[in-house]
């Protein structure tokens, strides 16, 4: 027969079990308003939400159980005991955690344990009213499902000896156990910690006979846990905290070798005990321990030494004494913000002028870190860190220079970033402005779908030097085609600059370069926008620069010219011949769960964690390298780890404060194939969409099918999942709030992460689809690598990405989906938002896999096009990034609205 | 003959889901109303509870189903019995009074079929669900610290309730269908108060709700969670039903089986619903899920709810008569 061992146990929202092995639990006691001045004044005036908050803050600090009292002559104990347990109930991060329900009114009690569902505790009870009242009360806290915490208090008083200590516990154990049959485990006993070295005679025992009576609690009354309010024992020394928190940590070391279990500590003044001076400890366990006569003289005239001594945390605080110039210099290097503010302003007091900090000492800090970022010394998320601090300071700075007005700043090169209209996607051109920030280059940011006449009114009206665009989705590119074409209708002169993840030297030189007479630059990656910005607002060689891009554009397209012959593109028959083929006769699709749509709404971002792949993370920074070998890279190593570490704390901070909302929605369709690349979705018998695939049309060595994504699907019955997830709702909020700290860092750290997030959240949506929901892999068992590795089986491609490039099919499942009920909508490039969402198709064939459509011909295209219903040459413009010909130019004649 | 000498030799099986099976009769509001409600202020239609007074050999038809199927267990239909669910129906003081008939009904066919085969004892489970309101979700978005209902309200609900089923003859209360700890919590607070009134205790089984794939209650607690709280009562079985099909429900139950110091039983739906809200899951397709809890020993008591019917009852009684009941484990101090 199976056997438990019988633990403690207590619940919240999860279960907290108690055994021999868990070290001490930590009581949090900061919701209490006779320990707390803060919390009895935010009670008193009613602010129950920042009330919240101190709650959250202790969950935060590591307790385990959540002490909750309302005892204060000027409050309605009960009401405020209500109200908040209620209010907590309603937080999930706090009410993970058992609450205590802490009074020495009956009435509070009773009321409070109306409100917990879990099981939590109630402090306290005692004999002190007599045992009529003491088996009543026990008898209802144990109908409530609640543990103990019992006082050694009797008729006569509290118990202040070691045998008064013990034999009220006993009578009390005897009691509870025998008489209401509360369980032992349920019994928590308050031994009463009492002041130690107050000069008076008896209270030279009050440590040892607790040490004590709970050893001799833990021997004799078995199951029963042992607690205490800690912070009372030094109760003589108020005012000194270093010999207080010494003796609150020799209390708890000592207290725990004898078999304490929790209490109420304040972790906030707690030394740790290997830290206690050897001398200072050694006269504080004198008086814990009494083993000398004169123990506590000993230790008063000690204290006085020591009193007011408190060691500052041990900081490297060497660089405040340098000169102001040196301690800019320095906050910038390092990335530190703390004193930014007070540093620049006796700057500002020093210079004559405001502007000249920034131009002196501030441009020469990041100067400094311009070069050491050039020479590998400096990774980019310590760049961005430093240009947070030079924000910081820049707009400290901001309203002086305003109010003397006289001089315009036309000296610093001007550059507008904008990422293009329907495109949503902007943590590279953020990287990228923070990076040209850095280099004393005056950054105009327009954010992310900004229209082209909004983009060219700016850039007039600012007078820029430079014009950067950004894009990641394929219909971006049209975008900034459409703008090059403007900007030489207007006769504009400006660079053009061109980045994003899908923009190409080659696309850039081919179809953008052409339209526009001013220079056109593809900027690969953030590290190369300085050079190619400082070589264009440069005056003595911006010409020359200017020239050679040109023609190195005009090489790059005649090496495309070249090139395009040799790609050999077989007939779309001859593709379709060579399709893949599921064997129809022994294949029978597995049947899911259910057909139709579910929505997962506020799915627990906690969930996701383990499903993050970091890889992608850490290459949004441009450290290379796989995860989790990059954290101990030899070059990037500790960068790596130092980031990790951030977004890890970022990731925590957005769990516990529920920031982010993650939500999903997927489909499980009837389908069939109904043509070579088309597939029919079923609603019953009635067909509710068809989705059109592409297919590979390059030449294959002989047996390597030509894949169209239809293949998988068979002819007959057959299904089709979709889904579509976000974790970006919510994130525009906590941008705003970093926005307006200048906090570049934690913008594009959070970018980044809420895209592996989102990442995350398919994967973890697609096992559940696999596992449970489709329920055709139920035994699967993959670690997160492997999950990353693509193991399993069954794929789920992206409109837009290399299986079926072409974006406009998203719309057909956003609508099948029914996507935007779960906040989550296209944009009128079919770029998702919020950004960091994630939508595709479900296969579920064994055989089904991720292969790229590569380059296709026009015969394709325009069967594609006769499918579609829509005019060729929109066709064209669609799939214009994998068209294997030259499309016949059709000068759009949009014009601008 | 006791139920625990029994649940230590068997697995019992519960009977099937009462709603779906009333639906297939089609009744109207007419006959929900029956000749002594004809003048009853509100549409009654849809109050399946009542049927118990108006249609009381419908509800029978449906109990005898189910025993000939192999129930062992049958539910009272009192799943939204209390007053604070009847409220809806201004049939709240009507409460006692269902309750007490649901028992009645469900005893006089349990003793009928037991009586052609004695040796298998039928049982009459008193039906407990979680009302409409929930004592720890605020019932406004807006004013997270309000709620609807209060923890005296209910746990005196309840109370009322388990005296009507007891009265009737009840074997066992069924607090069930749990989506708020502290509504069963108030539950058992009620039941409990009730035993000592009364001099008398019958068995008290508790069936929690997950409700999604976040493997927690509607009101946030996780499965053991939810088991700890409502561990100070002495419970002849802790077990799910409800929201999920027997295969999401799978994981949940390893949980109760490793933690629970009692009984366990699962009573799932069959699968999950499709798009119109059916189930259709078959008896055998629920069957062979059910069979690998019972492969690894994890039930004590099985049976099904929304969307089960006797075909899937007399499915999953055929194979839990192949397997041995799950252990119960037994604490240590």
């Amino acid at each position: 027969m199976r056997r438990l061992k019988k633990h403690t146990v207590l619940s919240g929202l999860e279960p907290l079990v108690i055994t021999e092995n868990t070290n001490f639990v930590n009581v949090g006691e900061r919701t209490n308003v006779t320990g707390s001045r803060k919390f009895l004044r935010l009670i008193k005036e009613e602010k129950f939400e920042e009330a919240l908050e101190v709650a959250r803050d202790q969950v935060e600090g590591g307790a385990q159980i959540i002490d909750v009292n309302m005892d204060e002559g000027m409050i309605d104990g009960e009401e405020a005991m209500v109200t908040f347990l209620n209010l907590i109930a309603s937080e999930p991060d706090i009410a993970r955690l058992p609450i205590m329900i802490d009074s020495s009114k009956w009435d509070i009690i009773h009321a409070g344990l109306k409100c917990v569902q879990g099981k939590g505790v109630v402090n306290s009870i005692s004999l002190k009213g007599g045992e009529e009242e003491f088996l009543e009360q026990a008898r209802i806290i144990k109908r409530f499902g609640a543990a103990v915490v019992v006082m050694a208090f009797d008729e006569k008083g509290q118990a202040d000896s070691y045998e008064r200590r013990i034999s009220i516990c006993k009578r009390s154990y005897d009691l509870l156990v025998n008489e209401v049959g509360f369980s032992p485990n349920d019994i928590i006993f308050d031994p009463n910690i009492f002041p130690v070295a107050t000069g008076m005679e008896e209270h030279r025992r009050n440590a040892l006979d607790f040490f004590l009576a709970t050893k001799w609690i833990k021997e004799n009354l078995p199951g029963a846990l042992v607690s205490g309010g800690v912070s009372n024992v030094s109760f003589s020394f108020r005012g000194n905290q270093v010999v207080r928190e010494a003796m609150h940590s020799a209390f708890l070391y000592h207290g725990i070798r004898h078999g304490m279990d929790m209490g109420i500590v304040n972790p906030a003044m707690l030394e740790v005990y290997d830290e206690i001076p050897r001398d200072l400890l050694e006269h504080v366990e004198d008086v814990l321990l009494d083993r000398r006569e004169d123990a506590t003289e000993r230790l008063l005239s000690f204290a006085e030494g020591v009193s007011g001594k408190k060691q500052e945390k041990k900081k490297d605080d060497a660089w405040r004494k340098e000169s102001v110039e040196s301690r800019l210099s320095h906050a910038l290097i390092k990335g530190i913000t703390e004193y930014i503010i007070d540093d620049t302003e006796e700057a500002r007091q020093k210079y004559e002028r405001p502007l000249q900090v920034i131009e002196g000492p501030l441009m020469d800090g990041m100067n400094v870190v311009g070069d050491l970022f050039g020479e590998g010394k400096m990774f980019l998320p310590q760049v961005v860190k430093s240009a947070r601090v030079m924000k910081k300071a820049v707009a400290h700075l901001v309203p002086f220079i305003e109010e003397e007005k006289d001089e315009n700043s036309s000296s610093v090169a001007r550059i507008l970033l904008a990422t293009v209209k329907g495109d949503v996607h902007d943590i590279g051109k953020n990287i990228v402005g923070v990076v040209l920030s850095c280099n004393n280059f005056e950054v105009i940011d327009l954010g992310v779908m900004v229209p082209p006449d909004k983009i060219l009114e700016a850039a007039e009206r600012e007078r820029v030097d430079v014009i950067g665009l950004s894009g990641l989705i394929t219909p971006s590119l049209d975008e900034m085609i459409f703008l090059a074409r403007e900007m030489e209708k207007r006769k504009m002169k400006l660079p053009l600059l061109i980045g994003g993840a899908t923009t190409s030297k080659v696309h850039t030189a081919v179809k953008i370069d052409p339209e526009y007479s001013g220079t056109v630059i593809h900027v690969l990656d953030a590290s190369r926008s300085v050079p190619v910005v400082s070589s264009l607002t440069s005056r003595d060689n911006r010409e020359d620069y200017s020239s050679r891009m040109k023609s190195e554009m005009e090489e790059v397209r005649l090496n495309y010219k070249g090139r395009k012959g040799k790609r050999e593109v077989i007939s779309l028959e001859d593709a379709r011949k060579n399709a893949f083929r599921i064997d129809q006769g022994s294949y029978k699709a597995a049947r899911p769960h259910f057909t139709g749509r579910r929505e997962f709404l506020d799915f627990p971002i906690a969930d996701l964690v383990d499903y993050i792949d970091w890889t992608p993370f850490f290459s949004t920074w441009m450290l290379k390298g796989k995860f989790p070998a990059i954290l101990d890279h030899e070059i990037v190593g500790e960068q790596s780890r130092a980031l990790y570490k951030d977004a890890r704390d970022m990731l925590d901070n957005i769990i516990r404060e529920n920031r982010l909302m993650a939500n999903g929605v997927i489909g499980i369709y009837p389908a069939n194939r109904c043509g070579p690349e088309s597939v029919q979705i079923f609603d019953g018998d009635q067909q509710i969409e068809r989705f059109e695939f592409l297919r590979q049309q390059g030449r294959n060595r002989s047996g390597v099918p030509n894949y169209s994504l239809a293949d998988f699907i068979s002819e007959g019955s057959d299904y089709v999942g979709l889904f579509a997830v976000t974790t970006g709702i919510g994130l525009e909020e906590i941008i705003r709030e970093y926005e307006k700290q200048h906090d570049d860092y934690n913008v594009i750290l959070l970018k980044a992460l809420a895209d592996r997030l989102a990442e995350a959240f398919a994967e973890k949506m697609h096992e559940m689809v696999r596992k449970e929901l489709w329920g055709y892999a139920t035994e699967e068992q993959f670690s997160n690598n492997e999950l990353i590795e693509e193991k399993y089986q069954g794929i789920r491609p992206a409109p837009g990405y290399p299986a079926c490039p072409e974006h406009t099919e998203k719309r057909k499942i956003f609508n099948l989906l029914k996507a935007e009920r779960c906040g989550i909508s296209l944009t009128e490039s079919y770029a998702m938002f919020p950004q960091s969402s994630v939508s595709g198709y479900y296969f579920s064939h064994p055989d089904s896999r991720y292969f790229s459509i590569s380059k296709i011909n026009k015969d394709q295209v325009e069967d594609y096009a006769l499918r579609k219903s829509m005019p060729t040459e929109e066709a064209e413009k669609w799939l214009s990034p994998i068209l294997a010909y030259e499309p016949e130019t059709n000068e759009s004649n949009r014009t601008l609205s | 003959m006791d139920i625990r000498n029994i649940l230590k030799e068997r697995i019992l099986v519960l009977d099937g889901a009462m709603g779906t099976m009333i639906q297939q009769y089609t009744l109207s509001e007419e006959d929900f109303r029956g000749q002594e409600f004809k003048d009853h202020p509100t549409s009654l239609k849809g109050n399946n509870d009542f049927l118990v007074l108006t249609q009381p050999e419908i509800i029978k038809e449906i109990h005898i189903k189910y025993l000939e199927a192999g129930a062992d267990i049958l539910e009272t239909n009192t799943f939204s019995a209390t007053r604070i669910a009847q409220a809806d129906y201004q049939a709240e003081d009507l409460a006692y009074r269902i309750n007490l008939e649901a028992a009645r009904i469900a005893k006089e066919a349990a003793v009928e079929i037991t009586a052609k085969d004695p040796h298998r004892p039928r049982f009459v489970a008193g039906s407990i669900g979680p009302t409409n309101k929930t004592a720890s979700i605020s019932s406004d978005v807006n004013q997270p610290g309000i709620r609807a209902i209060s923890f005296d309200e209910l746990s005196m609900a309840y109370k009322e309730q388990a005296k009507g089923l007891m009265d009737g003859g009840a074997d066992i209360l069924l607090v069930e269908t749990v989506f708020d700890t502290l509504n069963a919590k108030a539950a058992l607070f009620g039941i409990s108060e009730l035993f000592s009134e009364l001099g008398k205790e019958i068995p008290v089984m508790v069936s929690g709700t997950i409700t999604d794939a976040s493997g927690r209650t509607l009101s946030g607690q996780t499965t053991e969670a939810f088991l700890i709280s409502i561990s100070h009562f002495d419970l002849l079985s802790v077990g799910l039903n409800c929201a999920l099909g027997a295969s999401q429900l799978h994981p949940y139950m390893q949980i109760l089986n490793n933690q629970s110091p009692f009984y366990t039983s699962a009573h799932p739906n069959a699968g999950l619903p499709n798009e119109f809200g059916e189930y259709d899951q078959t008896p055998e397709e629920m069957g062979k899920l059910i069979e690998n809890y019972l492969e690894e020993k994890l039930v004590n008591i099985i049976g099904g709810c929304c969307g089960t019917t006797p075909a899937h009852i007399k499915e999953i009684s055929e194979i839990a008569a192949k397997y041995k009941p799950r252990e119960i484990v037994h604490a240590e101090a």
